[in-house]
């Protein structure tokens, strides 16, 4: 394998591990924009969206139509946990200090956790995700398996589909209105709660999708499989300035990619130390994030 | 009304406590106590149950004989998570709390490391049936383990690797956070080395990644014969499929913590060896029979983690009975003069309280189920 190939192939990984933080960060994001609140909890919906995968593939086999209906059903069901959620623990403190939201959101997250660990149909034990038989494509020497193809696929699909929501659609609109001022937006005859709840669902349904493709790469599920893609997700919507979607979609392809390739090229020691002393590097230039717009303090 | 309040709830916690005292305070019982922290959920849980049960199991044919000392031995298992942290709590509970004189534990490596300066200090016998680290014992004299050491199957492995399947060529992948990972790394390679053999690639990750992708592709660039990867099964079963799914087609080989892999993994597993303490299908009468007993009762092949345990509960329910007393400075004296066959082998302690045993390799086949299952390839003796 000679250098060239040995980049493209990191590249190929990085970008696989990309998508799925850049559906992640994209919750964190859209929830930020509209509430001014990071949801601790996103990570471990992402645990919930796999293990209701696993569910239903270890129910029906696997195969690529039943990996359909296992998005089908897990994205709409972590959808209705996230509006729930919001309804219950976050519309209370909507006007709290926004601190008293962002605990909350901690304590809803070692809720999730460790409530999935006492439940006797998850556990606290790793269970083994049910996946397709390995398929390994050949293209100038590079490796391209059908979970990186199915990956790519859905992730992007799923964010042509986000653009065109926010984009082209009424409850878009109502979106970015309501994140750009909220108070106004309520004014103008906008319904505020109903948005939120939109914006939750949304972003708890990529969640889940992130999680049944996180489960498909890397097939094991236990209830803290959410934290750490949760914190890297994270830092993916900060790296590409918090409220903005290109911005989560940018950040997370750049973490999965600095990561890889410093795990491929320099030290796996130092990988992680290389890839978010680079972040660092980046938030010191650009405190906003790439995308991000530094908003004047409003007197 | 506040100071009602108050009084109130000062009454009420003044009672909860005296009932908490009366309670524990009661517990003077005729039983000798034993302790034991396994990991008994978490990535390990296979492990953790399966070595319980055999304690248990070990526990109660010693009851059914006697006892020990005239009484009957009662088990308090607790569960660490394969946290080294809660490790540390177990300890403290069972020295302080249940105030047992000896406990088999721990499962792991890095949890066993945890707590042997603690349970030195506070005069606790620790015999770990399966911590394999070489660092384990050197806490002081109280601190025992009967199986091999790291440094002793890491060789065997490279040794094995070289003389049997013929690799020049070897890359290592491991847990850089892993006493256990770390300590068989360094063995392999001394070993590989020095017997000639060259090491093309040598990666690390940090315990509890899933992604391994990036180190996969440097390892196939560098083309190596084998691919020795020491770590727990529950990685391993991660590990091997994303080897598998970039194509690379190379012999991958472990150590211990590769058994029960046969219940995790896919026919990615196919070929690959690992060294083990023993072999469920060897043909030594007292495996045989540990074996049934086990499936008898449990309704499952017991593994190497548990069969250990049983060992371990025998070697020191022996010397305390030898001793006379539970006394942990007494039982320490009488634990150095054990000298019989167990079912994992032959046991004598060296000056550095370990055994001097012999390593089983096994190689992971297709059984005639359709799962998969492993076959005993050879016995390697020190």
């Amino acid at each position: 394998m000679g250098v060239f190939q040995q980049i493209l192939q990191q590249m190929i990984n990085g970008l696989s591990l990309g998508s799925i933080y850049a559906l992640l960060a994209l919750g964190y994001t859209m929830v930020y924009g509209i509430v001014k609140l990071i949801n601790f909890a996103h990570g471990d919906i992402l645990m919930i969206g796999a293990f209701i995968g696993y569910f239903v593939l270890t129910k029906i086999g696997v195969t690529p139509g039943t990996l359909i209906i296992a998005f089908l059903i897990s994205m709409p069901l972590c959808a209705l946990l996230g509006v729930s959620m919001e309804k219950i623990c976050y519309k209370p403190l909507r006007n709290a200090p926004r601190i008293n939201a962002l605990i909350t959101a901690i304590g809803l997250s070692f809720f999730l956790e460790n409530g999935a660990r006492v439940l006797p149909a998850i556990g606290p034990n790793p269970r083994v995700f049910p996946t397709l038989p390995p398929v390994t494509h050949h293209l100038l020497g590079v490796g391209l398996s059908r979970v990186q193809i199915i990956i790519f696929a859905v992730a992007v699909g799923l964010m042509l589909i986000l653009n065109y929501i926010i984009n082209f659609t009424k409850i878009g609109k109502a979106m970015r209105a309501v994140s750009y001022d909220k108070g106004a937006s309520y004014l103008m005859g906008i319904n505020v709660d109903r948005v939120i709840s939109f914006t939750f669902a949304l972003g708890s349904a990529l969640a889940a999708a992130a999680g049944i493709l996180f489960a498909s790469a890397y097939p094991q599920v236990e209830p803290y499989m959410g934290i750490m893609p949760g914190l890297k997700a994270f830092i993916a919507a900060v790296l590409g300035g918090i409220g903005s979607i290109p911005g989560a979609m940018l950040g997370g392809f750049i973490l999965g990619v600095a990561e890889t390739l410093a795990k491929g090229f320099l030290s796996s020691q130092m990988a992680d130390a290389i890839a978010f002393g680079l972040l660092i590097i980046i938030l010191v230039v650009k405190p906003a994030g790439i995308l991000g717009k530094s908003i004047d303090e409003k007197v | 009304m506040n100071k009602r309040l108050l009084v109130i709830i000062g009454v009420i916690l003044i009672l909860l406590l005296v009932l908490v005292a009366v309670f524990t305070g009661r517990r003077e019982s005729d039983t000798i106590k034993i302790g034991t922290i396994m990991s008994m959920s978490g990535v390990v849980s296979h492990y953790g149950i399966q070595t319980r049960d055999a304690i248990q199991m070990a526990i109660d044919e010693i009851n059914a004989e006697g006892g020990v000392l005239g009484k009957k031995v009662e088990l308090l298992a607790e569960d660490d998570e394969k946290n080294p942290e809660k490790t540390m709590n177990a300890l403290i509970k069972l020295a302080t709390k249940d105030k047992v004189p000896a406990i088999i534990g721990a499962l792991t490596s890095d949890c066993t490391l945890a707590i042997t300066k603690e349970a030195q200090q506070r005069n606790v016998l620790l015999l770990t049936p399966t911590s394999t680290n070489d660092a384990v014992t050197d806490a002081g004299d109280l601190i025992f383990r009967s199986c091999f050491k790291d440094s002793f199957q890491g060789s065997i492995v490279a040794r094995f690797s070289i003389e049997t399947l013929g690799a020049q060529k070897a890359a290592i992948l491991y847990d850089m956070n892993n006493d256990y990972s770390v300590g068989l790394t360094k063995a392999f390679q001394e070993t590989f080395e020095s017997l000639g053999g060259q090491l093309v690639a040598i990666e690390s990750y940090a315990g509890g990644d899933k992604d391994f992708n990036a180190q996969i592709t440097k390892i196939k660039a560098a083309d190596p014969d084998v691919l020795f990867i020491p770590d727990y099964y529950s990685t391993i079963s991660l590990v091997i499929k994303q080897v598998r799914n970039q194509g690379l087609d190379v012999t991958m080989l472990g150590a211990d913590g590769w058994d029960e892999l046969t219940g995790q993994a896919g026919d990615e597993a196919i070929g690959s060896y690992y060294s083990n303490h023993y072999s469920p299908d060897a043909d030594d009468p007292d495996v045989q029979e540990f074996v049934r007993k086990y499936r008898e009762r449990f309704n499952v092949t017991p593994n190497a983690l548990a069969v250990l345990g049983y060992d371990a509960t025998y070697i020191l329910l022996e010397a305390m009975e030898r001793a006379g007393t539970t006394d942990p400075q007494k039982v320490k004296v009488a634990l150095m003069e054990t000298d019989r066959k167990f079912v994992t082998g032959h046991i004598k302690f060296d000056e550095q309280r370990n055994p001097v045993k012999s390593v089983t390799m096994l190689r992971i086949v297709k059984g005639e189920d359709g799962k998969l299952a492993t076959e005993y390839v050879g016995l390697v003796n020190p």
